[in-house]
């Protein structure tokens, strides 16, 4: 099976969530996982969708899909500017800084 | 027909432009949105993406981003907002919000000056992110131990306009940049200067035997600046691609890097890397639903677009411009100086001369040429049109005026010992006889044609005849004008 990429709706089939597709998820994620834990989010994340399974098999014709609870559009603020934080405060949170700006392990081939 | 694959190939070209919104703040949040302040220093929890932070939707932004609808005829609909995940760190939040299956403008088209017309899918609101600095050998980030992130940028919005694959020559593909780009400044949305990053496209390139109608696999192309690059980059992929095929190979569909120094394109990611987004509603964010007044509002406010001003300076040619006029006509409108050209043609100076100064002389400094002072410009035209200076005085006159931003063009000519011509020296002269005779003047600047035959004539009398009359009489219209 194939985790799919699309919004809303478009969930996958519990049945057939298998072990390579948590791996899948669980590399997306950068989560280091061992066999057992692989084992247990398996299964937890299955009963997770069997859930999900639940309101799939509800008849819904003629429903809208809803993209928000609450009925309510266009919240906006005016373009007007507000104060930043101070650098200084905002560099003390980083685990490492350099010339200013945060210092990050270099991350090949995952750029948007 | 491109000039690289001959008439066996064809190329199939579609476009991604990321365009900056020249708006005041951030997309999400009241940061400032600006170019090149110190790093780090228009952060806030919201772009951080610091715990309990909520994003709040800028007016500016949704403005913008329909007023480029409106420009590219796109219908303008409810939108909403997805999250699309990725593990990268120029965004601090590990997604960007952006627009995913309801887009707020789709199905638009872009007519370009040679006639031809380019679709548009969509053109949606997203927004930027931070700058990535990596750090050891030459900036090149497979060989770099570790990178640096400004956060400025993250969170500024962008709109990012989608092309139909409908484009079929890199010399098109530029075309379409510069139009677009032309349309973007019109429109106010965006300044345009792809030099600072305002504008960034992506190239999906694939080729096809001629006359075949099936498409063949696509490479994208990332972050090409220039308009230099763009073309370049396509020309080089497309070859790339014929010559893979030629020699009875296949193409593998994936994201490529152009690297401008060594002039060609290289594996960034294969399909089977292919990101995988989990693209999901963000839940912090409820619907855009612009009204019709609102969109009519917006629409209303757009000035005139490229073409239309294109159209407008034509206009001024008796029996149309020459075709080496329309590529100046063409450059001056993408270069935003119609209304430089129209302040000279207004006043009186020939069509001709005000374009070839604009186009030749004008343009060879932009950001110049956009702060000069109109009626500097004017009159300088005026004093070449009517033999008071030539056309190499005029050109020096002109270099001054440029670097100073304005002035008077008559004084300048005297500074530079252009003394026979003694604009200066006329100038004070008209500005006497203007101040001796107030009740004439006042009639003069109601409209009164019988006062600028006494005002001449009062000059001519006070010179002993040395004054030019078209010199006069556009000295005193230049006083005159409010």
């Amino acid at each position: 099976m194939t985790v799919e990429n699309g919004p809303a709706g478009a969930h996958p089939s519990t049945a057939a969530l298998s072990r390579a597709d948590v791996v899948h998820v669980a590399r997306l994620a950068r989560l280091d996982l061992s066999e057992d834990e692989l084992e247990l989010f398996t299964g937890q994340l299955a009963s997770v969708l069997d859930y999900a399974a639940d309101v799939a098999a509800l008849d819904l014709t003629g429903v809208r899909p809803t993209a928000h609870p609450l009925p309510v559009v266009n919240v906006l603020r005016d373009d007007v500017v507000a104060p930043s934080l101070e650098r200084d405060i905002v560099l003390a949170m980083a685990p490492s800084v350099e010339d200013d700006r945060f210092s990050v392990p270099r991350i090949v081939g995952e750029e948007p | 027909m491109s000039t690289t694959l001959g008439d066996d190939w064809e190329m199939v070209i579609g476009l991604e432009v990321h365009c900056e919104l020249l708006t005041a703040t951030k997309l999400f949040c009241g940061c400032r949105n600006a170019f090149g302040d110190e790093p780090n220093t228009n952060v806030c929890p919201v772009c951080l993406g610091l715990p309990g932070s909520l994003p709040v939707l800028n007016t500016g932004a949704v403005e913008r981003a329909m007023a480029i609808g409106t420009a590219l005829g796109c219908e303008i609909r409810p939108s909403s907002f997805h999250r699309k995940n990725y593990f990268y760190p120029d965004q601090p939040k590990d997604y960007q919000i952006s627009q995913y299956d309801e887009p707020i403008n789709t199905g638009g088209r872009l007519e370009l000056p040679d006639g031809s017309v380019v679709g548009i899918t969509r053109a949606h609101l997203e927004e930027d992110t931070g700058k990535t600095l990596h750090v050891g050998e030459g900036g090149r980030i497979h060989a770099a131990d570790h990178s640096l992130v400004d956060y400025n940028r993250a969170g500024v919005p962008l709109v990012e306009i989608v092309s139909e694959p409908e484009i079929r020559t890199a010399a098109q593909a530029r075309a379409y940049v510069a139009e677009l780009r032309a349309v973007l400044v019109a429109t106010g949305a965006s300044d345009g200067r792809m030099e600072e990053g305002s504008m960034r496209v992506d190239a999906n390139v694939s080729v096809r035997p001629a006359g075949n109608e099936v498409m063949g696999t696509r490479c994208e192309i990332k972050n090409l600046n220039s308009l230099r690059s763009l073309t370049r980059a396509i020309e080089y992929e497309a070859d790339r691609q014929v010559a893979l095929l030629d020699a009875g190979g296949t193409i593998d569909q994936e994201t490529r890097h152009w690297d401008e120094e060594a002039g060609r394109t290289s594996t960034m990611r294969s399909k089977e890397e292919a990101n995988d987004y989990r693209y999901f509603p963000e839940p912090d964010l409820v619907p855009l639903a612009p009204g019709a007044e609102w969109i009519e509002r917006v629409a209303a406010g757009i000035g005139p677009l490229p073409a239309e001003r294109r159209l407008a300076l034509a206009a001024l040619f008796d029996g149309g411009p020459t075709p080496a006029q329309r590529d100046q006509i063409l450059a001056v409108v993408d270069l935003g100086l119609d209304p430089l050209l129209r302040s000279a043609t207004d006043a009186g100076v020939p069509a001709t001369l005000a374009l070839a100064r604009t186009a030749n002389e004008v343009a060879t400094d932009t950001d110049a040429a956009l702060r000069l002072e109109r009626t500097s410009f004017a009159t300088l035209l005026g004093l070449e049109a009517n033999g008071t200076l030539s056309a190499t005085q005029t050109k020096a006159v002109l270099a001054v005026l440029l670097e100073r931003g304005g002035g008077d063009p008559g004084g300048i000519a005297a500074e530079l010992g252009f003394e026979s011509l003694s604009s200066g020296s006329l100038a004070a002269t008209v500005a006497d006889i203007v101040a001796a005779h107030p009740d004439e003047w006042a009639r003069f600047v109601e409209g009164d044609k019988k006062m600028t035959g006494f005002f001449v004539g009062a000059v001519m009398k006070a010179t002993g005849g040395n004054a030019n009359g078209k010199a006069v009489t556009a000295e005193l219209a230049r006083l005159a004008a409010p």
